[in-house]
């Protein structure tokens, strides 16, 4: 009786050995053998081991302890609205701004915590590296993985913010699938291209600070997107985050519709991803060397 | 018997210092697209060179060599956590790597978590680390802490946890790196029976051990590497044979010249036989230590010391040269180069050691500390199991067995 494919992984019973392919490493690269996904598949578990790790060490002692995924955002929009909102007054879709921001820290968040935990997520595991074989794409997306439970519960935040301010959620609240899904996509794209180059030349870890400080200006996180209009509007829309925020602003809290030049942030986004995973398997061979 | 890992040509080139300081800056990495690739500076080490290598499925190889001849190396490249440089090396299926125990473990976790962590991390699925959880648990011996935060045990008890998980994996082919150096006796003979195993059911094993006794006990067939390349392969007894025979004339004598020292100046330490020649240990013999040292000035109540530590740390013998006279230094050393010799009768089993020394007066140290490391070798005949029996003293011992009385 032969197994089923569920099966053979689950239980991992040794095959025949006529029946176990041939793995081969040669001296040069190849793409036949540096995107086996079937693989990837299989090590599924280890990458959510590494994000359950990652997720219960994060609030260890902490007073807070899981409270701080609720204390963050909900710090944050009320220095911003204070800050932005009431003294700066900035625009805010017509909607009331601590909500305005609130949905923009929840997904800003998200990326910032992918990015910072993907950048360390092979360089500060030496041993993990040098010591045991598995596919190395695991590790970035399991700080991926990580960083998702903390968007729920912003989003939950959200809801309650809406509920508060008394916004009925629009019909739109349907797509929000999507843009998660689409926040998966961009930080997945960073992570990959953060991770190794983590790994190869450590100015990342110094620079990382600084340049995600830098994103968050450039995203319209703290202002809406139209603000930022004519010439500067098509730099602007180079930044993937930009069709992220827009579209959860106009599917949690009714703000505009995104504009039709957020499809070039998300082609840039398609982009950003694929050349990372190019990019990964191309340089993932040297890490144990390397790291 | 199908092949199970082929290496055809297999070379592996590391740039010295590349190595050590691993990661180039942006910046240097910018310069050497301007430069091409001899910015890659440092001069290339090959660690591996032109190695053939076949092992069928059912087999257990043991892989022995000396420090730094490739071993490790040669494991991960058979894993496939680093590339070759030059060849090809094929296996059947994945293989799980025991390169070192416990990698992944987490200090904030609990025994249980980590349990999972580690299983998943040496490629075990979910539900077959469910299914050997209890047994895992029994054999680490943890029962009573299993959800206590790894932080909180012993380092003995977080090495059984590890070896534990690590014992439990049932990869088609498994390679194992020296790792049972740092557990106990009872456990390490636990250890050494479920590798044995591990290896019966079809599984390909490829064992790196330094101690011999170890790979003779579990390996029909024994590689041994030698600067980078396979010098012997073949049956066990034939291989550890030679490769005793080598290595005992090797590395007997250490050159400590550029030692610091304001009074007193190492020259060079070795060990010797009854005549003074140069020549490396061998159990059941006695070890002769040569030390020469130059003395730069005079020195009233000069003593100094030879001692010899274990791999675990314990100090079996320390000798005083002042010892002779009841504990005393007394005597007058005037400026000039000398040679004092340490005779140990036998009693050290076979295995590495670390020999140090000290000079020094009553109230001052002059030199101290290590200077070579000792391979006390296993007589010919003394192969298999009597060399992993833990003891810390093997003296000459003679016995005596008389019938009393017919049955």
């Amino acid at each position: 009786m032969r197994p089923t494919l569920t099966s053979a992984v689950e239980s991992m019973p040794v095959p025949e050995p006529s029946e176990r392919p041939w793995v081969e490493h040669g001296p040069t690269w190849s793409w036949r053998t540096a995107f086996r996904v079937s693989e990837w598949w299989a090590y599924r578990g280890l990458g959510v081991h590494l994000a359950l790790r990652d997720i219960k060490v994060r609030y260890k002692q902490t007073v807070f302890g899981v409270a701080w995924a609720v204390l963050r955002p909900v710090l944050g929009m009320g220095i911003f609205s204070v800050v932005f909102g009431h003294f700066a007054k900035l625009p805010s879709d017509g909607l009331p701004y601590p909500v305005f921001v609130l949905v923009g820290l929840a997904f800003w968040g998200f990326l910032l915590s992918a990015a910072e935990s993907a950048a360390r997520s092979l360089a500060a595991q030496r041993e993990l590296v040098e010591k045991v074989w598995f596919p190395r794409v695991v590790a970035p997306a399991a700080a991926v993985l990580a960083a998702l439970p903390d968007l729920a519960v912003s989003i939950i935040l959200v809801g309650i913010a809406l509920a508060a301010w008394g916004v009925a959620p629009p019909l739109a609240v349907l797509m929000l699938p999507l843009w998660i899904g689409y926040a998966v996509v961009v930080a997945l794209g960073i992570s990959l291209w953060l991770a190794a180059l983590n790994v190869l030349y450590r100015d990342v870890q110094y620079a990382l600070g600084f340049v995600l400080q830098l994103w968050l200006y450039a995203s319209p996180v703290i202002y809406p997107s139209d603000l930022v209009h004519g010439a500067a509007g098509w730099l602007f829309v180079l930044n993937p985050a930009v069709l992220l925020l827009d579209g959860a602003r106009w599917s949690l809290a009714g703000g505009p519709v995104p504009p039709a030049r957020d499809a070039v942030s998300a082609a840039v986004a398609a982009l950003i991803a694929i050349g990372g995973l190019i990019y990964f398997a191309r340089v993932e061979r040297q890490f144990a060397d390397r790291i | 018997m199908a092949i199970a890992i082929e290496l055809r040509g297999v070379g592996k080139r590391y740039r010295l210092g590349g190595r050590q300081e691993s990661y180039l800056t942006l910046r240097e990495a910018l310069r050497s697209l301007w430069r091409r690739r001899s910015a890659a500076s440092g001069a290339p080490l090959w660690a591996l060179r032109n190695i053939d290598l076949e092992v069928r499925t059912d087999e257990v190889v043991g892989i022995i060599g000396r420090n730094g001849a490739g071993k490790s190396t040669l494991l991960k490249l058979i894993t496939g956590i680093t590339p070759p440089t030059t060849g090809s090396v094929r296996t059947r299926g994945r293989v799980g790597a025991l390169l070192e125990v416990g990698t992944g473990f987490h200090p904030e976790l609990t025994g249980r978590e980590n349990v999972f962590l580690n299983a998943a991390v040496l490629g075990m699925s979910r539900r077959e680390a469910r299914r050997h959880f209890p047994e895992i648990v029994e054999f680490a011996e943890v029962e009573d802490f299993i959800d206590t935060p790894l932080k909180r045990y012993s380092s003995g008890m977080r090495m059984r946890l590890a070896f534990a998980v690590a014992a439990h994996i049932r990869p088609p082919i498994v390679v194992v790196d020296e790792i049972l150096a740092v557990a106990d006796a009872e456990f390490q003979r636990r250890c050494l029976g479920k590798m044995a195993e591990i290896g019966g059911a079809e599984r390909t094993v490829l064992f790196v051990s330094h101690d011999l006794g170890a790979v003779a006990r579990l390996c029909p067939r024994v590689v041994w590497i030698d600067r980078g390349q396979v010098r012997a392969d073949g049956l066990a007894a034939e291989v550890i044979e030679q490769y005793v025979a080598a290595t005992s004339a090797q590395n007997t004598r250490v050159d400590l010249r550029g030692s610091e020292g304001r009074i007193v100046q190492l020259v060079e330490a070795a060990t010797v036989d009854a005549l003074g020649a140069e020549a490396g240990p061998v159990r059941g013999d006695p070890l002769r230590i040569q030390v020469s040292f130059a003395l730069l000035e005079e020195v009233r109540g000069l003593d100094l010391s030879v001692w010899i530590e274990d791999r675990w740390g314990h100090r079996l013998i320390d000798e005083s040269w002042a010892d002779r006279t009841g504990g005393v230094p007394v005597e007058d050393f005037s400026p000039g180069e000398y040679t004092v010799v340490l005779s140990i009768p036998p009693v050290l089993p076979a295995g590495q050691y670390v020999t140090g020394v000290w000079f020094g007066t009553e109230y001052d140290d002059y030199v101290k500390g290590p200077i070579m490391h000792i391979d006390v070798l296993p007589r010919v005949e003394d192969r298999q199991e009597q060399l992993v029996r833990r003891r810390v003293v093997q003296p000459p011992v003679t016995w005596e067995l008389r019938q009393d009385r017919a049955g």
